[in-house]
């Protein structure tokens, strides 16, 4: 209940909006975000067309196609997040846990990744190795994990202190037990907090990926790649720009919103 | 002090060679070279090329050899500029980064800190409630987002400022990539500044200063503000790897002929020293960037002594 109460709903709504906007509308509407139609080339917007948003220079109508940038966008985020996810909470419970010298190396291995030119990593892999997007999401996710693996090894070293750990160590219970019963689960909510506070972020890189036209390969698009394509045009059509501008500014800003209020809800800490 | 900086450079070698060698085997285990584009070459000549850039030794040796080079401060030529060195890109380039770059933090503190300390001051005033949008937007609006826009409005709608170019450097073609670079650091830089003043002011010593008398623009300036400042200094580090990711958007946007465009058409080109090049001097600007953070903080922080 306090929990309902505490979230932003708003931005919740809102959220919860867009993602089913981006699942349902390219399914309903009678346009493909490829094919392109050229006697409705540039159409302003017009309820009775169809074309909400209206067209693009092709002939292609723009909100189906901010809906499929808005899917590649989301589905790029949220596996690059659970990959992340995973190096991070390995990486950090490990060090956490082990304690000792590994502990001392494993978080070193961090502080040196930290002061990595990332993106530009980034850039070079997805210009090496092709505009694939599985590869799009496991690059950005193997560049991710730090904060969370950070913040995992900090909660775990003190949750091994207390007294129900050592309980139950003192009733035999093995590490690997002791870790899936009883430190895991007083992980999760933390974890889910930095799990939604990482996604804007990699929507972020994903977009900034697209805009230097690194993105998800055409015809499929991205909302980068959509916002690179309008600043392209933006003197006949300015439309195209601010649309995904204004699209991903607001998918972001309720993330971070999100985020922040789970975020002050679950880790007093961060205050 | 001294010793700690050289201690601190010495501890920064680690990155650095783990930032060449990363960049360095990464660039060769992509499938393709530098001159695959060109049209169907006469062996030969594809010979002698590859020789120039000893690209048909092994890669062990080709990786020695580069290391030794960047000792000596010499990034190799470019594959692409044909007969430039990637030392005489970067020096090209880099001044145009570091104008935007330093230009951009400036205003952002200048910016930032007078609206932080004003919604730290007054809480709930007008200027908290702009601080908490701002700060929220900030994150929200990415460079690569506002410079467009900007570019939208101020040049293409009302013809105040150029929409890009260089320009020599002329002030009218350096306000919009500035402003669009330093917008998210306002609110950062706001957002930051607000809640340590917050805590600062909650201080025992505060309150000491405030009993002993203390007009209240002593005790904000003197005793209040140094300590608040911390958290800001701190975000240098973070800051400096944020304007790199975002001069490369704002080179693109505003076609600036600086290291970030360099960077993005030497990544599409294949152009392998100058990518390696640039990569290397992004690391270096970032563990400099930190090492300054730690100095100044250490400058401020009287607990903390080197």
């Amino acid at each position: 209940m306090s929990l309902w109460r505490s979230l932003p709903r708003w931005s919740l709504g809102i959220l919860l909006m867009l993602v089913l906007a981006a699942l349902v509308v390219p399914w309903l509407s009678p346009y493909s975000y490829y094919a392109p139609s050229w006697d409705e080339i540039d159409l302003g917007p017009h309820w009775r067309s169809g074309h909400l948003l209206g067209t693009d220079d092709l002939g292609r109508d723009l909100l189906v196609r901010l809906m499929w940038g808005c899917r590649i966008s989301l589905l790029v985020a949220v596996c690059a997040s659970l990959t992340s996810l995973v190096i991070g909470v390995l990486w950090g419970v490990t060090a956490g846990f082990i304690g000792g010298r590994i502990d001392a190396w494993l978080m070193r291995a961090v502080d040196v990744l930290y002061s990595l030119p990332f993106i530009p990593l980034v850039v070079v892999l997805t210009v090496l190795f092709g505009r694939d997007l599985l590869l799009l999401f496991i690059a950005i996710g193997a560049v991710s994990w730090l904060d969370i693996a950070r913040i995992v090894r900090g909660q775990t070293r003190s949750l091994r202190e207390r007294d129900f750990i050592v309980a139950a160590r003192v009733g035999g219970m093995t590490d690997a037990q002791i870790m899936r019963r009883h430190v895991l689960p007083n992980l999760a909510g933390i974890i889910i907090v930095y799990l939604t506070l990482t996604i804007p972020s990699v929507i972020l890189t994903e977009a900034f990926l697209g805009y230097l036209g690194l993105g998800a390969q055409a015809p499929l698009t991205s909302l980068g790649t959509l916002i690179a394509d309008g600043a392209s045009q933006m003197r006949a059509r300015p439309r195209l720009l601010i649309c995904p501008a204004l699209l991903l500014a607001v998918l972001v800003y309720c993330c971070n919103r999100l985020g922040d209020a789970l975020r002050d809800r679950f880790d007093p800490a961060s205050h | 002090m001294l010793r700690f900086i050289a201690w601190r450079l010495l501890a920064a070698l680690p990155t650095l060679a783990v930032i060449i060698t990363l960049a360095f085997f990464l660039l060769h285990a992509a499938p393709g070279g530098p001159f695959d584009a060109d049209k169907a070459m006469v062996p030969e000549i594809r010979a002698v090329i590859e020789a120039r850039y000893h690209l048909d030794e092994s890669v062990p040796l080709q990786y020695l050899r580069y290391v030794g080079g960047i000792v000596r401060g010499d990034f190799g030529p470019s594959f692409q500029y044909q007969d430039t060195s990637v030392n005489e890109l970067i020096a090209q380039g880099l001044p145009i980064d570091l104008t935007i770059g330093l230009l951009a933090l400036l205003l952002a503190l200048l910016l930032g800190v007078p609206l932080g300390m004003a919604a730290a001051l007054r809480r709930n005033s007008l200027a908290d409630r702009a601080c908490t949008v701002l700060a929220l937007l900030g994150l929200s609006l990415p460079v690569y987002v506002t410079a467009p826009l900007l570019i939208l409005v101020f040049a293409v709608t009302l013809h105040w400022l150029p929409a890009g170019d260089w320009g020599e450097g002329a002030w009218r073609n350096l306000v919009l990539p500035v402003v669009a670079l330093s917008l998210p650091y306002v609110a950062y830089i706001a957002r930051l500044l607000r809640a340590s003043l917050l805590e600062v002011l909650q201080a025992p010593y505060i309150r000491t200063a405030w009993a002993k008398g203390l007009p209240g623009s002593q005790v904000l300036w003197r005793h209040a503000l140094r300590p608040a400042m911390l958290p800001l200094v701190a975000f240098l580090g973070p800051a400096s790897v944020g304007v790199i990711t975002g001069s490369i958007a704002i080179e693109t946007s505003f076609g600036l002929p600086g290291l970030g465009r360099y960077f993005v058409d030497g990544a599409f080109n294949r152009d392998y020293t100058l990518v390696m090049g640039v990569t290397i001097l992004y690391g270096v600007l970032i563990v400099l960037a930190n090492l300054l953070a730690d100095v100044l903080q250490a400058w401020l922080d009287p607990k903390v002594r080197l």
